[in-house]
């Protein structure tokens, strides 16, 4: 089907709105010494903990977020739509509030936070867990959301099919709704690998900001938006072309041929 | 060694509590109109839903009693087959009738080989690496079937097998159906909606209404004597068997009935009574079946009248009070009964 | 004086003309209008008040302010935001704006402060002074070298000669000073200025003038300013004896 002509125009328009931003980035963007700043050691190190704790923080959200989305999607109790909120406040809270929330709970005067340190030696603000925490803080929802829409969807009668053809809970979700809701899966995962990847208010808060600890790359670039901007453009630049290359990537792969709905 | 469920629960508005019982190698259906609780007593006897009361026994053994035994749906000895067939879209068609087998623990290899057994008993084996989307809707059925089956149940359900197709290919699955069912020798448990089903498929009925049993027997039995205005509207048709050539299905007696699409081969019409249109006089109406008879029996329900016909083609005809005095009947006139082509259904036999 | 007279000769045109339609949004605003002060984040409290004390004395005039840290000001008004007047924390950031000819007068430092160690209140680690800090089992957190303050606090820690391992290097001193108070922090290397913002929070521990720095706050009218008038008359207000008191009551040391 074809698009009128107002709506198309309107998506241009959107489509410039994404677009022109970045365009911009690149042509500020200091290409003759790109190179140098990009092998610098600290923008290396910047971005291998960005990745490697932009991952940590999309596994937990995988192991957590389905889990509590399929309780959201399924169960019925009081109180579900208040718990639902809470479970998705993060998204709308300012990141610094949270990561200041998250100190009043897992800092070493925190609710929980205290106790962690007084009997487990165990502190989270200033280290690369704390990282990983910060960015499930405000990940995790955009998974839920995503997967908690798809088990909505899902006809359960499917799942009831598999329980009479003698498969457990357990096979029956692994077998069936699973795969079922693996494209919402894939992409809230990848929501949440985005949203985990630029955090920055949150992990500066709780876990502050050290180079190789909890530098990760948006706080670095931050830091050298302050003296140098060139390098700070270079670092988004990076950030953006990783981000943009497994978006599409997983487009393709996930998306792009296959729709799996259950009938 | 049956199948007996003792079933009676509340779910929203429907109050149910209804008895059922499947002899071995007996297919029993469970005729009633939407809403009246059969595919909720079909969800009990699958364990998809537990009982408020009662019991769920199969080769006696007790499933579910309302109260502390309850046996999960994969541990019970069922095979279902689903209004909508519910297959599983994202595996090819020979997953989804081996997914039973490997969720028992059957190793990849075997559940393979007797799942391509399963689909070639259906005739699908050449469908085996497809997904369910490519399938038509009797083809879906058959793997539905053959999925459930491919498990050994001790007993088979069937949620409205029919209701899902087109009335153009409804007359072809069923006779599949049949045949497919006939080659299953444990207890079935049939819910429709369709009392031709009933008719083609069915040893036994059960009639449930509003979540009650309102009558049971064999199908001639209830036919003989609907104990209810419902039942016999929903029962009370003239089955007619015989041979179809050429879009004329001929009796043992000789009669002939035109009928509006039939497979050749034997069959059974189906006319329901309040189709039969009667005249003194020969009709010059567009209707193809004209047969002459005689009245043997008057029998008024409410403001409707049931005529018995005897004749070439014994009928069961409907007709309002006002139509029965202004034709004054009484047994012995002679009649003519007409019915349009197009308000007879065929069921293969 | 001339602005009072143009002040009155652009009334008097006014009332020539009001019945044409004249108001009050003429290119002749002066110290009336709207004076957009771009300062320093850490001015933050301090400006407020002293915002309100000129608007006191100029009630024709409305104070908005942008606060936020001084690089990103420079930035801000470098790509063209409305800035009337910039304070900047630190010379080197005021030196970026004059060198790209962004000021319309020299810059005049208004107020300097020096840094303390910042510390929970009643001082639970007894740190006396920068040597203390080196101690490993303390969670010390300083700015960044990116920003002034951290530029200042390894100033002060070279000049003590003490080698310190900050857990975090916070990207400005509300960072630091946040640190410390929730009690994530033991200690952190501040503006005075911020210790006495925080209040009963926390403490300080002063830093010998010896090895401590002064750190500069310079302000300057802006080149783009749309109404220089009014901003040159806040620049002054700042300078007043009645500013300077204002300065000194939020910690701040004169010029």
């Amino acid at each position: 089907m074809r698009l009128p002509i107002p709506a198309l125009a309107f998506a241009a328009v959107a489509v410039a709105f994404f677009a022109l931003p970045l365009v911009g980035l690149l042509w500020r963007a200091p290409w003759s010494g790109a190179w140098s700043y990009l092998t610098a050691d600290g923008a290396l190190t910047a971005l291998r903990l960005s990745l490697v704790c932009s991952l940590w923080a999309t596994a937990l959200s995988i192991v957590f977020g389905v889990p509590l989305a399929w309780a959201l999607a399924r169960t019925s109790f009081p109180g579900r739509g208040a718990v639902r909120a809470l479970c998705t406040l993060s998204m709308v809270l300012p990141p610094v509030v949270g990561g200041v929330a998250l100190f009043f709970a897992l800092g070493r005067r925190g609710l929980i936070g205290q106790y962690l340190d007084r009997w487990f030696d165990v502190q989270l603000p200033f280290t690369t867990a704390g990282v990983v925490v910060a960015q499930t803080f405000v990940a995790m929802p955009f998974l839920v959301i995503t997967v908690e829409a798809a088990l909505r969807q899902l006809d359960l009668r499917v799942e009831d099919a598999a329980r009479t053809l003698g498969a457990s809970r357990w096979y029956t979700f692994r077998r069936v709704t699973l795969p079922a809701i693996r494209p919402a899966l894939v992409a809230g995962a990848v929501l949440s690998w985005a949203r985990a990847l630029g955090e920055f208010g949150a992990t500066i808060t709780f876990a502050g900001n050290f180079p190789g600890t909890t530098q990760t790359m948006p706080l670095a670039v931050y830091l050298s938006l302050e003296t140098n901007p060139e390098e700070a453009i270079v670092l988004a630049l990076v950030l953006i072309a990783i981000s943009f290359a497994v978006l599409v990537g997983l487009r393709d792969r996930w998306f792009g041929t296959r729709t799996t709905v259950a009938a | 060694m049956s199948l007996r469920a003792v079933v009676a629960l509340q779910l929203g508005t429907l109050d149910l509590d209804v008895e059922v019982e499947v002899r071995p190698g007996e297919l029993v259906a469970v005729l009633g109109p939407n809403g009246a609780g059969k595919s909720t007593l079909l969800r009990a006897v699958a364990g998809l839903q537990p009982l408020d009361r009662g019991v769920v026994e199969i080769d006696g053994r007790v499933v579910d009693d309302g109260d502390e035994v309850f046996v999960e749906p994969e541990h019970r000895p069922i095979g279902v087959v689903f209004q909508q067939y519910l297959l599983f879209e994202h595996m090819s068609v020979l997953e989804n009738v081996a997914f039973g087998l490997r969720a028992r623990g059957v190793r990849a290899a075997e559940a393979r080989t007797r799942a391509h057994d399963w689909l070639a008993r259906v005739g699908l084996d050449e469908y085996a690496g497809s997904r369910p989307r490519a399938l038509s809707g009797g083809q879906a059925q058959r793997v539905a079937l053959a999925r459930a089956l491919a498990t050994d149940p001790r007993v088979l359900l069937l949620d409205e097998p029919l209701a899902a197709l087109d009335v153009g290919t409804r007359a072809a699955v069923r006779r599949d159906l049949r045949q497919h069912l006939a080659s299953f020798e444990g207890m079935r448990l049939l819910v429709t909606h369709d009392p031709v089903d009933a008719h083609a498929l069915a040893d036994r009925v059960v009639i449930v209404e509003d979540g009650r049993v309102v009558q049971a027997g064999t199908l001639a039995e209830v036919t003989a004597r609907p104990r209810s205005r419902y039942v016999a509207d929903l029962v009370g048709v003239n089955l007619v068997r015989g041979a179809v050539t050429d879009g004329v299905l001929r009796t043992a007696a000789g009669a002939h009935v035109v009928i509006a699409d039939a497979p050749a081969g034997d069959c059974v019409a189906v006319i329901r009574p309040h189709s039969v249109l009667l005249t003194r006089e020969a009709p010059a109406s567009s209707a193809r079946n004209v047969w002459p008879g005689v009245v043997v029996d008057l029998d008024r329900r409410g403001d409707r009248v049931r005529v018995d016909l005897d004749g070439p083609l014994p009928l069961t005809a409907e007709i309002t009070v006002a139509a029965l005095d202004e034709l004054d009947l009484r047994p012995g006139d002679a009649v003519h009964a007409a019915v349009k082509a197009t308000d007879i259904e065929v069921a293969p036999t | 004086m001339s602005h009072h007279l143009r002040r009155r000769a652009a009334v008097a045109v006014c009332s020539l003309l009001l019945a044409a339609g004249c108001g009050d949004d003429g290119d002749e605003a002066q110290t009336q209008g709207t004076v957009n002060v771009f300062a320093a984040a850490s001015l933050t409290a301090a400006f407020e008040e002293l915002g309100e004390a000129f608007t006191d004395a100029n009630p024709e005039v409305e104070v908005v302010f942008n606060f936020a840290a001084s690089s990103e000001l420079v930035t801000q008004i470098g790509e063209g935001a409305p800035a009337d007047v910039f304070a900047s924390a630190d010379t080197s950031n005021m030196t970026k704006l004059t060198d790209a000819g962004g000021a319309a007068s020299e810059p005049v430092v208004v107020a300097t402060n020096v840094l303390e160690i910042i510390v929970e209140s009643g001082n639970p680690r007894g740190i006396t002074g920068v040597a203390d800090l080196a101690d490993q089992d303390l969670v010390v957190v300083i700015c960044a070298p990116e920003v002034p303050c951290g530029r200042y606090a390894a100033d002060v820690l070279s000049a003590a000669g003490v080698a310190v391992t900050p857990k975090s290097l916070e990207q400005n001193v509300k960072g630091v000073v946040s640190k410390v108070t929730s009690g994530e922090a033991d200690a952190g290397i501040v503006y005075r200025t911020d210790v006495i913002a925080a209040a009963s929070d926390a403490e300080g521990v002063a830093i010998p003038a010896d090895v401590n720095v002064l750190a500069e706050y310079p302000i300057a009218v802006t080149e783009q300013a749309a109404n220089p008038e009014a901003a040159q008359a806040f620049v002054d207000f700042v300078l007043s004896a009645e500013g300077q008191a204002i300065l000194a009551s939020f910690g701040f040391l004169a010029p």
